[in-house]
């Protein structure tokens, strides 16, 4: 069935070295937009009327539009418009941190507006300064809120980075197709095999950081 | 921009359009199939079938729905299975949306409290009675912000039909700027076309989130 073009010559190397260059461009805008959607996600709650109309323009364009679009847009009209050459991966990283600041600092906000205000209130009874109200109390339980749910988005992030194959990146599809071409004669049902590892390959990826997600999220219920 | 460009590409982008809302729409009634179904294996926890379908909601929800177009479309016919472009893409949105969907409704269904069903066993009601009146429209609220976001998704992720030779939007988009260089208006186009299949269903979506918010808080 073709499984066994995988394990000749380095072509698992080459497969995961595939994997590799995708997982960069997805732990570079992971890190992005990690840092910017926390910054903005607490923008958001400053309820300040310019700021709330443009990041909801932000959200929904980022809602609405597939990531795909987005970097069509990016590689083939920022050229356009401005005649520099932007990289296929700079495009990536653009629009995956676009998107994924976007998706962050949404999951911020949710978190932080679902801090009951109570808790503001005792801790001001209690005699705690603004500042220490938000370091020893909101902060805790914000991040076992955020946690679980950023830890989620970044699988996501990882499973839409398998996108950059359109734009020309050789990550692992493209690999895959470079074996199975490859081996064209030796192995003529290589496909099944070679897309089949993968497969396998993505969920040996995202499984994981999934599982370790919903385990927070039960540790941390209540 | 040129309006002309524009006029002359509409019928072509008009027909990629159509096509991608219905392998779109099919690929989500489909979820919804898959998902009710897998979501009450779950629930009720049936032997053998749960194991089999969590097995699967966790291949699909792990994975990128390009690979796993990727390996029906190329993978399976090198082991004899064949099947069109259309069905390809309407099988892996359905697949893969069947697996959030079981997700979401199951969660839904779980979330009702277990006093609830107790309480209306005490009351009476038969199994039937009490599912139907007591705990699905409850878990329906529950679930229908999941649900929204999922069809959302999925609309989303039609654009990587074009990776398996359908001429859906993506497609003609990129054909048009490698043909004509016309890439402006082909962009302009692909945005446009995509807003128009997006943001109705993302305005609904907002409407019945707030009904359903309204029966449950009041507020």
């Amino acid at each position: 069935m073709g499984i066994e073009v995988i394990f000749k010559g380095k072509n698992l190397v080459r497969l995961l070295a595939g994997l590799g260059a995708a997982m960069k461009i997805s732990l570079i805008s992971v890190a992005i937009s990690i840092v910017l959607g926390i910054a903005l996600g607490m923008l958001m709650t400053l309820k300040k009327p310019v700021i709330n109309v443009i990041t909801r323009i932000y959200l929904e364009i980022v809602r609405i539009m597939p990531q795909m679009v987005l970097l069509f847009i990016v590689f083939f009209g920022f050229t356009k418009l401005t005649g520099l050459n932007l990289s296929a991966e700079v495009s990536a990283v653009i629009v995956f941190s676009f998107w994924g600041t976007a998706e962050m600092a949404d999951l911020v906000r949710g978190c932080m507006i679902s801090i009951p205000a109570i808790q503001y209130e005792s801790s001001a009874a209690l005699g705690l300064g603004r500042l220490q109200t938000f370091i020893y109390v909101i902060v805790p339980q914000i991040v076992r809120r955020l946690l679980p749910l950023s830890i989620n988005l970044i699988t996501r992030m990882i499973k839409t980075t398998s996108l950059v194959m359109m734009i020309g990146i050789v990550e692992v599809l493209k690999v895959g197709q470079q074996i199975i071409e490859a081996n064209r004669k030796t192995a003529p049902n290589a496909a099944f095999g070679v897309f089949a590892a993968v497969f396998l390959l993505y969920f040996a990826v995202c499984w994981p950081i999934g599982r370790l997600s919903k385990y927070l999220e039960k540790k941390w219920e209540n | 921009m040129d309006i002309e460009v524009i006029k002359r590409y509409l019928p072509l982008f008009s027909k990629a359009f159509l096509l991608t809302v219905k392998i779109g729409w099919l690929g989500i009634a489909l979820a919804f199939v898959l998902g009710i179904l897998c979501a009450f294996t779950l629930y009720y926890k049936l032997p053998v079938l749960s194991t089999i379908v969590r097995f699967y909601v966790e291949l699909f929800r792990n994975t990128p729905l390009l690979v796993q177009l990727f390996f029906i479309y190329y993978g399976l016919p090198s082991i004899g299975i064949r099947i069109s472009a259309q069905l390809c893409g309407t099988l892996g949105l359905g697949l893969l949306g069947g697996s959030y969907m079981a997700e979401s409704i199951r969660s839904g269904l779980e979330a009702v409290p277990a006093i609830q069903s107790e309480s209306a066993k005490s009351l009476g009601m038969t199994k039937w009675q009490a599912f139907r009146y007591i705990i699905a429209p409850q878990a329906f609220n529950i679930s229908v912000p999941g649900l929204m976001a999922n069809v959302i998704f999925l609309l989303k992720e039609t654009s990587v039909f074009s990776a398996i030779s359908l001429m859906d939007l993506m497609f003609t988009a990129k054909d048009l700027i490698g043909l004509h260089y016309n890439t402006t208006e082909s962009l302009f186009l692909l945005v446009l076309f995509y807003v128009l299949m997006l943001l109705p269903v993302s305005f609904a979506g907002s409407l019945i989130e707030k009904k359903v918010r309204f029966g449950m808080y009041g507020d």
